[in-house]
């Protein structure tokens, strides 16, 4: 087989990445974590947990981080809301089109994400199109402010950019399902929808797991698009460790948000891998 | 007194007295331009256990698939029990599958595969629980009940599946190649059982193989399908011993072709006559090679044998029997299955001129 050198040589590059771009930021933020920033905005090396209790002491930061769980969420179920029944149609009912329609979901994957963020900007602007359509309509005869810059703008430029996120692990889920188990429901005597409940749903639950834990870890940690169309009502969590790491100068308190969403996320990930097990079936 | 009619003294044909369940007429199937059924008309009786034999790519396949709804046919019609089968969808035919793989649901157990036929019509539950102990027990399959299917061996699946169609009483099993997955011994042994069950239920089987020895041991008849047309419907004997075609006498079976001319009432081929009742011309004739046999020296030619002298070119042992290649003097080779011993190289052979078929081309 292959020399101890020869894997040895393999494995090195990757393992040195993981070390230098992951570990390495990751354990120093940690660090950060425990440090404190004097009056006049100097790093000392003073091991405290003033940074940890700060985030428990000052409302603030709970309640952005609320916010964001709850944005994340909402985003996570209009995109499974709109990416399940999106994902079944292409897999199994798309006939000729599957392919093209396939490429359709990907594409704004390929499109950069910042343009895809501002293009809401245009679309809910004051003078955008959507309140353009508005007054066109006699809806309003005023453009209407609160399309912009909300929370509700958050969380429909999230959904639409991760909900390809969510589709693709469905979409792969549902192209594995063997089709004469399909065929079988239907020889059994199971109309459509009851084969759609009790083979479809059932052996696609790993793909919706891993697609509902793209949009809600993505989105989780999103700041660009709070920050172009959220306004100050519609900040998140991340926005807050950026400022805090910029404008603020306090790193070490940016640290602790940081760790905090890490360990947060990671137990989420094993949470959501622990349930796909649990669905698999093979 | 009076004389009993013909009718009456003789004994009722089984295929003509039952009723017909499945009645396919003129059906035929294209995909795009490719014809893969053509004007298939077949009738499957109650209680009947028929075999759709052909090679891969007859459209044996797709024609269980025309029954049982998962394709629609391009024409003609299918009834089941004289009412249109052909336009329902798949789950509101009376029929059941048998799929090739089995298709087993990975995410619910033994218990939970069979009964979900029952269970999506609605069945009560404890209708339902006595149905599949029974069909399980039915398969010798009731100590797995709440296995995953992961975990049972392919010849256990393979009665899972069997046990899953069946607990709905239809009218009509369809059975993909279900054996086709399973080693030698075991399938053989699955043959005996699905045969014997298949008695003991009285269920009408409809079974597709591309195993020629399969549909002979198993099957009351058998349609032998060749590119997309029917080419023979009989019973095993029958379409053994009277192949309609050429194609047949070499699918089912070995056999030797003799290309012939008839003249006068003798065939004549390759310096070997035989008489026969055909017609003038060429003609082309089976014999099978356990027809043929070493005939004992200085024996008398009996009326109707055709004897003849060959080389024995090559021998090859199966066990109980030996298969041997020899020459004619006209240089044609023919098959002879024998359990004779060969002392020379070079023998004495005959056949029965009752034991050449005349068979189409």
């Amino acid at each position: 087989m292959y020399s101890r050198a020869y894997k040895l040589a393999v494995a090195l590059p990757p393992i040195a990445w993981v070390i230098l771009f992951m570990l390495l930021p990751y354990g120093l933020l940690f660090l950060y974590s425990f440090w404190t920033v004097t009056p006049s905005q100097q790093i000392v090396h003073q091991w405290n947990l003033r940074n940890y209790s700060e985030l428990l002491r000052v409302p603030v930061y709970l309640e952005v981080l609320l916010r964001s769980m709850r944005i994340a969420g909402i985003v996570t179920l209009l995109s499974l809301l709109l990416g399940y029944p999106l994902a079944y149609f292409v897999s199994f009912h798309a006939g000729a089109r599957k392919e093209l329609l396939y490429q359709l979901v990907i594409i704004p994957l390929w499109v950069s994400y910042l343009a895809r963020a501002y293009a809401w900007k245009t679309i809910l602007g004051s003078d955008g199109v959507f309140n353009m359509l508005l007054q066109y309509l006699h809806i309003t005869n005023h453009p209407q402010g609160f399309l912009l810059y909300s929370p509700f703008a958050v969380v429909l430029t999230l959904t639409h950019i991760y909900t390809p996120f969510t589709f693709l692990p469905i979409y792969a889920a549902m192209e594995h399902i063997p089709r004469p188990l399909v065929e079988a429901s239907h020889d059994l005597g199971a109309t459509p929808l009851q084969t759609f409940w009790r083979v479809i749903v059932p052996l696609s639950i790993p793909g919706l797991i891993a697609g509902a834990t793209f949009s809600f870890v993505l989105s989780l940690g999103d700041f660009l698009a709070p920050l172009l169309v959220g306004g100050p009502s519609g900040i998140m969590i991340s926005n807050i460790v950026v400022s805090l790491f910029g404008a603020a100068y306090n790193w070490p308190l940016g640290a602790a948000i940081s760790a905090c969403m890490m360990v947060l996320v990671i137990a989420l990930l094993f949470a959501t891998e622990r349930l796909e097990k649990k669905w698999s079936f093979a | 007194m009076n004389q009993p009619s013909i009718a009456t003294t003789l004994s009722p044909n089984p295929n003509t007295v039952s009723k017909t369940l499945l009645s396919i007429r003129g059906v035929a199937k294209q995909f795009g331009k490719k014809a893969v059924l053509r004007d298939v008309t077949l009738d499957c009786a109650e209680g009947e256990f028929l075999s759709v034999l052909g090679e891969s790519g007859s459209g044996k396949t797709t024609l269980l698939r025309l029954i049982a709804g998962f394709e629609a046919c391009s024409a003609g019609e299918i009834l089941m029990s004289g009412e249109r089968l052909d336009v329902l969808p798949p789950y509101k035919r009376s029929v059941n599958t048998v799929f090739q793989n089995y298709a087993l649901f990975p995410h619910l157990s033994v218990f939970d595969n069979v009964a979900y036929g029952l269970r999506v019509r609605g069945t009560p539950a404890d209708e339902v629980k006595s149905r599949v102990d029974d069909a399980l027990a039915m398969v010798k399959m009731s100590a797995y009940a709440q296995a995953s299917p992961a975990k049972i061996s392919g010849g256990q699946q393979q009665r899972v599946a069997l046990a899953r169609a069946l607990v709905n009483r239809p009218k009509l099993l369809l059975l993909d190649e279900p054996l086709s997955a399973l080693d030698a011994n075991l399938r053989r042994q699955m043959q005996l059982e699905l045969k014997t069950l298949q008695r003991e239920l009285g269920i009408a089987f409809l079974f597709v193989t591309h195993d020629q020895e399969e549909a002979m041991t198993m099957s009351d008849r058998i349609a032998l399908l060749r590119a997309g047309e029917l080419e023979q419907v009989a019973a095993p004997q029958e379409i053994y011993r009277r192949p309609a075609t050429a194609y047949v006498a070499q699918f089912i079976g070995q056999t030797n072709l003799m290309r012939a001319n008839v003249n006068a009432g003798i065939a004549e081929c390759g310096g070997l006559r035989w008489p026969t009742t055909e017609l003038d011309g060429p003609a082309t004739f089976s014999v099978r090679p356990e027809c043929i046999v070493k005939a004992a020296a200085g024996s008398l030619s009996a009326d109707g044998s055709v004897r003849f002298r060959a080389q024995i070119v090559n021998q090859v042992f199966q066990g109980a029997t030996e298969l041997w290649q020899i020459e004619c003097a006209s240089g044609d080779r023919l098959l002879v299955k024998t359990s004779a011993k060969s002392d020379t190289s070079e023998m004495e052979f005959a056949f029965s001129a009752e034991d050449a078929v005349r068979v189409r081309d």
